[in-house]
């Protein structure tokens, strides 16, 4: 095998698949973690590929599922753990938490993890829908209908400072 | 606009604030947002919040990439795991031939293990090894090649899922020329085990082959038993092996394409309505 191929093939992902870690975790060490566990995998299934594709979507698929894992494992739980833990910061009353939405980083954070991801992989990553919808494993409508509740999360945030659409969870 | 053209929908919209839309669309959805100035505000607004995200995301893609993430660093990294991996595999083996007593048995266990030992984890050489033995035992059967017929498909892949713990589909490999045959439950050393066995129109076979397998991931390895190939890998918990009476080069892409229908199959589920 050429691994010197590989080697600039992989190594020119870096930068946007550190971007992407980064905008999950937002903490720069666990990002890194996050891009040496996706490498690391990588490497092992690079023979398994089908190397007539794109290796970025392939890349991406790889570390948001371990993204995901990482979530489930800490959380202990399900997936919807995830989304009311994120609920209860969002609630917090009080101007400092209102001020703090309107940085559009931290709106994202408040998004449902899919809706996030694809803004991400579609608005920063540049990956087609057909691309988006297999790192995610869901057919492209539902990709579509996803990022546009995404888009309307975010604006809504933005806008009323405070995620108006949630009920509390208490 | 002629009154024949597809109305404009949410998906156009995205595609427009993505910019993404073909220029024939793109005219249509523009007369649209022409005569809908609130839609119109609400994808210049939506257009916005995607350049701010990219902004505020760019100084982590200029960031100069470090020096642990260096794919010559993970190389390295994983060279070393995979010989001290190694070094604990011969140190059991030597226990093993010392206990063995006889001088000529001690020979024969260490003919292989130096080579065996400098290729592969030891996972997937026993994978590899119980695919090719069940092959060989099932292979030449002719009356009772399968246990279940691939005539009752959903009942044989729910049996063996069910006593394997784990989603199985039988990989579709028809584009090969294998057409499924059925299966069967085997019981090899660590437990259960599946076989899959598929016939081409010549009437010739190939095993596809599932167990429960500890050990850390593998690309796959490759084993070859007088004229028949393996390839067997380990992935999440479970050993996988294709096995056919076929050279490398002919058995890599159908092993390929079983890799890819078993990991399908393992996708997390995802999604909530």
């Amino acid at each position: 095998m050429a691994s010197d191929d590989t080697t600039a093939l992989l190594e020119r992902q870096i930068p946007a698949l550190r971007r992407f870690a980064w905008a999950l975790t937002r903490d720069d060490e666990a990002a890194d973690d996050l891009v040496q566990d996706c490498l690391e995998r990588a490497l092992t299934r690079w023979s398994l590929r089908r190397p007539e594709v794109d290796p970025r979507p392939w890349l991406f698929t790889i570390l948001r599922n371990l993204h995901v894992d990482g979530l489930r494992r800490r959380r202990g739980r399900g997936a919807e753990v995830e989304w009311s833990e994120d609920t209860d910061v969002a609630t917090n009353d009080g101007v400092d938490g209102a001020l703090e939405l309107r940085d559009t980083l931290a709106a994202l954070d408040l998004l449902p993890e899919e809706q996030k991801t694809l803004l991400l992989l579609v608005g920063v990553e540049d990956l087609s829908y057909q691309e988006a919808a297999r790192v995610l494993d869901l057919p492209v409508g539902t990709v579509m209908s996803r990022l546009a509740r995404g888009r309307k999360r975010l604006r809504s945030i933005l806008e009323t400072g405070r995620p108006s659409f949630l009920r509390r969870v208490k | 606009m002629t009154g024949t053209e597809i109305p404009v929908g949410e998906d156009d919209l995205q595609a427009a604030i993505d910019g993404r839309l073909t220029p024939e669309r793109r005219a249509a959805v523009d007369a649209f947002l022409a005569d809908h100035p609130d839609l119109a505000e609400r994808v210049a607004g939506d257009i916005r919040l995607r350049d701010v995200l990219r902004a505020r995301l760019a100084a982590k893609h200029a960031e100069p990439i470090p020096a642990r993430l260096r794919i010559a660093t993970l190389r390295a990294a994983r060279r070393a795991r995979l010989l001290a991996h190694a070094r604990t595999v011969a140190a059991a083996l030597v226990v093993f031939v010392a206990g063995a007593g006889t001088g000529a048995l001690a020979t024969r266990t260490l003919a292989p293990a130096p080579d065996l030992v400098a290729q592969a984890p030891a996972p997937a050489v026993g994978v590899a090894a119980d695919a090719a033995a069940a092959h060989r035992t099932f292979v030449v059967e002719v009356a009772h090649p399968v246990e279940v017929d691939a005539g009752r498909e959903a009942h044989l892949m729910q049996w063996l899922s069910k006593r394997l713990g784990r989603r199985l589909a039988a990989p579709d490999l028809s584009r090969f020329g294998w057409k499924l045959m059925g299966g069967r439950l085997l019981s090899v050393e660590t437990g259960a085990a599946a076989q899959l066995m598929y016939e081409d129109a010549d009437g010739r076979r190939l095993t596809v082959f599932v167990r429960a397998s500890a050990g850390e991931e593998t690309a796959f390895r490759f084993r070859r038993d007088g004229d028949t190939s393996t390839f067997a890998w380990i992935d999440r918990g479970f050993g996988f092996a294709v096995t056919a009476a076929t050279d490398r080069d002919h058995l890599l892409p159908v092993a390929q394409a079983v890799y890819h229908g078993f990991e399908e199959t393992a996708a997390p589920a995802t999604g909530r309505g």
